[in-house]
């Protein structure tokens, strides 16, 4: 699903991130290591399509469309609620059954409640299970995951836990982490970046 | 039909948000009033009606300006636009949006500020509310397009000016004109050409704005 060949990319002079291979096969788990300033973050944004690389071959066997990305940011409104966020979304990405999925997916992360309140008065790990939410909203086939358990309590780390280990084997899921314990049950593989 | 579908999802968010934050707006129109003030009262009494005309249009271009540079700000703030850019819709939905919402707020701004202008300097002609709506549909295509530029960039607040103020040159020679000729058919021509060109420019190009 995923093929790079000596992939880099550059900013103006400063390089960061330089000849990288990768082979990610479709229903693989794939974890990305490395330490800061590695190029984890680059390397995913490239995946799922925000960037392109300086040099190298890159391809990703799948529309923007099946492309769940989470990012350092949670990528959604401060001043809008976690309803009309995941609503907003839904629309761009043509979710059917829209209300129905954003209903299931704002009560398994214990977000119902809370769910006409805007995200600014969110906690930072309740923004953390919202960015969840509008990842698995569309149900993507590639799942692009920076850091996931960031901001994490240990229900909301556990509630990730359950919700990655249902899509092992049926989604391709690419993840960078500094806790590669976490995830290495479900690992099938693992890239470790210089 | 799904471009205008995605259109109308993203304006109305952007004016859910102002709606919600109150940002831009009420500064664009304490601004383009405070303008207006300062204006009479530094013009010479008995100045020409040329004089106060341009004024007008060096308000407009300024409080387009304010306008402008907020409106990236909910997206710049959470980086949001990735996520936007990620979404399968045309990537030029996005900025059509932006643009519409905020052509609404500069709008909602003249509709205050317009009569105000009247009320201190002269009356306006059809022709110069004709240019100001033609000068408003380009001002806010080409400056959302600056803006989602500049957002990307440290000196954004900088960037923004320097790039718009030179491509505005056009709107105010079209606008100036169109409300102090006799027959302003070809300014207004001028003007609904520039929206246009650069308009079909703004929406062919605005993909490659927001990639790295």
């Amino acid at each position: 699903m995923i093929r790079a060949r000596k992939v880099g990319k550059r900013f103006g002079d400063k390089r960061v991130l330089r000849g990288v291979d990768l082979d990610v096969a479709r229903g693989a788990f794939a974890v990305v290591t490395g330490p800061n300033g590695s190029g984890k973050t680059t390397l995913l944004r490239l995946c799922a399509g925000l960037a392109l690389p300086s040099e190298g071959e890159l391809e990703v066997e799948v529309p923007r469309a099946a492309v769940g990305y989470l990012a350092h940011e949670p990528l959604v409104y401060r001043e809008l609620t976690a309803l009309e966020n995941l609503d907003l979304y839904g629309r761009l990405y043509r979710v059917t059954e829209r209300r129905e999925r954003i209903g299931m997916l704002l009560e398994r992360f214990g977000l119902w409640d809370v769910r006409h309140d805007r995200v600014v008065s969110y906690s930072r790990g309740m923004t953390q299970r919202l960015a969840l939410c509008r990842v698995l909203l569309h149900e993507p086939e590639l799942l692009v995951l920076d850091e996931p358990y960031t901001a994490l309590d240990e229900a909301g780390a556990d509630l990730l836990d359950a919700q990655l280990t249902e899509l092992h084997g049926e989604r391709t899921v690419l993840v960078s982490t500094h806790d590669p314990d976490r995830v290495a049950p479900l690992a099938t593989q693992q890239l470790a970046l210089a | 039909m799904t471009y205008f579908a995605d259109v109308g999802a993203l304006a109305r968010k952007d004016l859910l948000l102002e709606l919600r934050a109150r940002d831009t707006l009420p500064a664009m129109l304490l601004f383009v009033v405070a303008t207006f003030v300062v204006f009479h009262f530094s013009l010479p009494a008995h100045s020409s009606q040329l004089a106060s005309s341009g004024l007008l249009w060096v308000a407009i271009i300024f409080t387009a300006l304010l306008g402008l540079g907020r409106a990236f700000v909910p997206e710049r703030e959470q980086r949001v636009l990735d996520g936007l850019v990620l979404a399968p819709c045309d990537r030029s939905a996005i900025w059509l949006a932006k643009s519409i919402a905020t052509l609404a707020f500069l709008g909602a701004a003249e509709l205050v500020a317009l009569p105000v202008f009247a009320l201190f300097f002269h009356g306006l002609s059809g022709a110069t509310v004709a240019g100001v709506v033609l000068a408003d549909v380009g001002i806010c295509a080409v400056g959302t397009f600056l803006g989602a530029m500049a957002v990307a960039t440290r000196a954004r607040d900088l960037l923004l000016p320097l790039l718009f103020l030179p491509l505005a040159i056009p709107i105010v020679v079209g606008g100036v004109g169109a409300s102090v000729v006799g027959s302003p058919g070809r300014y207004l021509a001028f003007l609904a050409l520039y929206d246009v060109l650069f308009g079909l420019l703004c929406w062919a190009t605005f993909e490659y704005v927001v990639t790295e």
